[in-house]
């Protein structure tokens, strides 16, 4: 990594300090995802579950971040509550200058819709409606009329290069295709935020590098991804690795630092 | 989500599971069914009873001044038959009085009726046939119309000339293949000539009206009729309505006089009506329109638990369906919507298809009863909003129980 390279990566971890240790204070519009503190407790009967005990995380626009860490430690726990599937037991989260974990459920619903897209391990499309139907989906609830939402679901199919698949259903598509409709189905409706759950968690090595290929495209045109995984090697695709370890951010460095201690501890 | 959005979906998910679809609906549509053919039935029914029974018995703007009801469909007390056996017989000379009083435009005529088996030269014993002893205006009262020959006059009445008109059936039966004008005809020995044939009128309650010998009151016939006994009844009909009132009102004052009724007594002779006589029918009516509700809510209850149920399986079937679409920003509304709609789209699927049945019901009545059957066209609307309201009611509890799901939770089921 170069001197300046380095030297801006030291400068935005001393900013995402200084952002997310000013609770109540609305984030200045550079930082799309600010939580302060955030964890998220499950009871389970009496005994207590701290999946989260205290997330301080800020994310830039267009961000490209992995998240990893041991299975437990609340990694799709975190990712739940950045995508407002789920509300912090404790902390603010700031979502594009809004606060948003004190919201409603339909409140919720309509961030999830507006500023979220989604892409899980196992796809989660509808079995029953083809690529097209399925990428419409999000567009259905935005209240967008039936004409624009096959517009918009097929430019976003051609994004991913599935214009030629769109009347096929998930079962008549291999496993990396249906994470690209999944893909197409979470940038239809031009989402602050991607996020995604190990993407590639289904997927052979081939098709997991053809979708991080889809993903740098996205990024490199401007898009926040927010992604998490087991892998390294996927990791290594992101620009800032964030590692979380019981439930609170063990580490949080830039690809290339990240990359180097991979090597030393090899 | 817009509520076209949401049909479209409803139809989908009802075609994917036809069979399912299908027993879903039985309830709805049996209930439908059911609801569609009583109401059917007892209309039919109503506008036989009302029009051709009460018509064709009765006349129409018509009483008749009798003893007590001959047609009573209602249930009558030992007393009440033991008091009406006790009034005086209605005599001729009360016709008479009867006669004078009356208001303009009416018609009037005496009527006394029996059993009684006709002998021809073509056939000794048959069945039997209604004898009639009438005046002359009998005819117009009850608007007969003879096919052949005429009916008689009123100087044929008034001398008594030994002259019949017979029934369709009767003439039939005792002249086959003969023209029976000018022949003869006896009763009780007693002979008589034809001329006149009615019009064939068809049954009531599978008594032939076309089974009939009507002659003037003033012949040999009233022998036959016993008529000096007392007679079947006195027929007066008005021009409308309000005549008719004002004729039995002017009969009953004449009658009260003619038995020396104080006001405090009752009187000791009705007045039958079609609207007297069918207030038995008014009774047996309400009881088939009280089974005509609950029939078909019996069905449309078990319909709506069955729908109930059913959407409840779907919704477990579907809970990763539902948390990916809360996922990708359904509210709850959206959900509660979705699920409506398709409970309500298959329950009116389901009060189409017990429409369709209950038409062809209402048509197999027609065909193999006498009943005129008829589908009131308020049934198929009540049906179609029933229908829809039974799927609305049936699905909010599971619908909720959707909206209700939590995203995460229902995303890991499968
Ligand atoms: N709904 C829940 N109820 C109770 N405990 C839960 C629930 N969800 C998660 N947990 C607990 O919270 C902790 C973090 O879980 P989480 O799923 O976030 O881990 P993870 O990092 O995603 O693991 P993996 O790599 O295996 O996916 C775990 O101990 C888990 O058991
Ligand atoms: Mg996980």
């Amino acid at each position: 990594m170069s001197l300046i390279e380095q030297d801006l990566a030291m400068s935005t971890t001393a900013e995402r300090k200084v952002v997310t240790s000013a609770p109540g204070v609305e984030p200045s519009p550079d930082w799309v995802i600010v939580t302060r503190g955030i964890t998220r407790n499950y009871d389970m009967g009496g005994e207590v579950v701290h999946a989260l005990r205290g997330v301080e995380l800020a994310v830039r626009r267009n961000e490209y971040v992995a998240i990893m860490g041991p299975s437990g430690s609340g990694k799709s726990t975190l990712m739940n509550l950045i995508g407002c599937l789920d509300t912090p037991s404790a902390g603010e989260y700031w979502l594009n200058g809004v606060l948003v974990s004190r919201m409603e459920d339909d409140e919720l619903a309509r961030v999830r819709n507006r500023e979220i897209g989604f892409v899980f391990q196992t796809f989660n499309l509808l079995p029953r409606a083809s690529a097209l139907q399925n990428v419409e989906l999000p567009l259905v609830y935005a209240g967008v009329s039936s004409a624009e939402r096959k517009e918009r679901a097929k430019e976003a199919l051609a994004r991913v290069q599935l214009a030629d698949r769109m009347d096929h259903r998930p079962n008549e598509l291999s496993g990396g295709q249906r994470q690209r409709v999944a893909i197409a189905r979470a940038l239809v409706n031009r989402p602050a935020i991607l996020l995604a759950d190990e993407p590639t968690g289904n997927l052979d090595s081939t098709t997991s590098e053809e979708i991080m290929r889809v993903f740098e495209g996205l990024s490199a045109a401007g898009q926040t991804v927010i992604m998490v995984t087991h892998e390294p090697d996927i990791a290594a695709h992101a620009r800032r690795v964030v590692v979380l370890r019981d439930g609170r951010i063990s580490s949080d460095e830039t690809r290339d630092t990240f990359v180097a201690s991979l090597n030393t501890r090899a | 989500m817009s509520l076209l959005d949401a049909i479209r979906l409803a139809l989908t998910q009802i075609k994917v599971q036809k069979l399912k679809s299908f027993f879903t609906l039985l309830g709805v549509t049996i209930g439908v069914m059911f609801l569609i053919a009583v109401v059917s039935i007892v209309n039919g029914m109503s506008k036989y009873m009302e029009e051709d029974f009460a018509a064709k018995f009765l006349g129409v703007n018509t009483f008749t001044l009798r003893r007590f009801p001959d047609f009573n469909m209602g249930d009558v007390t030992e007393a009440t038959w033991r008091e009406w056996q006790r009034r005086p017989q209605i005599t001729v000379e009360d016709a008479n009085a009867v006669r004078e009083a009356l208001p303009p435009q009416t018609h009037w005529a005496i009527q006394d009726v029996t059993w009684g088996t006709p002998v021809s030269q073509y056939r000794n014993g048959g069945p039997q046939s209604l004898v009639n002893a009438v005046s002359a205006d009998y005819f117009v009262i009850k608007n007969l119309e003879v096919e052949r020959g005429r009916v008689f006059t009123e100087q044929e009445e008034m001398v008594g000339a030994p002259v019949v008109v017979i029934g369709k059936e009767t003439a039939d039966t005792y002249f086959p293949s003969i023209d029976p004008l000018g022949k003869e005809i006896r009763l009780e020995g007693l002979p008589f000539r034809v001329i006149g044939v009615l019009q064939k009128q068809g049954s009531t309650f599978g008594l032939s009206l076309d089974r009939q010998v009507i002659g003037p009151f003033h012949s040999d016939l009233k022998r036959v009729t016993k008529s000096r006994r007392g007679l079947y009844g006195v027929l007066v009909q008005g021009v409308t309505n309000t005549v008719q009132q004002e004729a039995q009102e002017r009969a009953r004052e004449v009658m009260r006089r003619r038995h020396h009724l104080h006001p405090s007594e009752p009187d000791d002779f009705m007045f039958e009506t079609s609207e007297s006589a069918l207030s038995g029918w008014q009774t047996i009516k309400q009881a088939l329109v009280i089974g005509g509700i609950v029939l078909p809510a019996i069905g449309l209850v078990v319909g709506a638990i069955v729908i109930m149920n059913i959407m409840l399986v779907a919704v477990a079937d579907r809970t990763r369906e539902i948390g990916i679409r809360k996922a990708l920003g359904a509210k709850r509304r959206d959900i509660l919507a979705q699920f409506l709609v398709e409970s309500a789209t298959l329950s009116f699927f389901g009060a189409i298809l017990g429409i369709a049945l209950g038409f062809g019901l209402s048509k197999l009545i027609r065909e193999i009863s006498p009943l005129p059957s008829n589908v009131a066209l308020w049934s198929i609307v009540v049906s179609v909003i029933v229908g829809a309201g039974v799927g609305i009611i049936a699905g909010i509890y599971p619908a909720s129980r959707a909206a209700r799901l939590d995203p995460i939770l229902a995303l890991r089921s499968d």
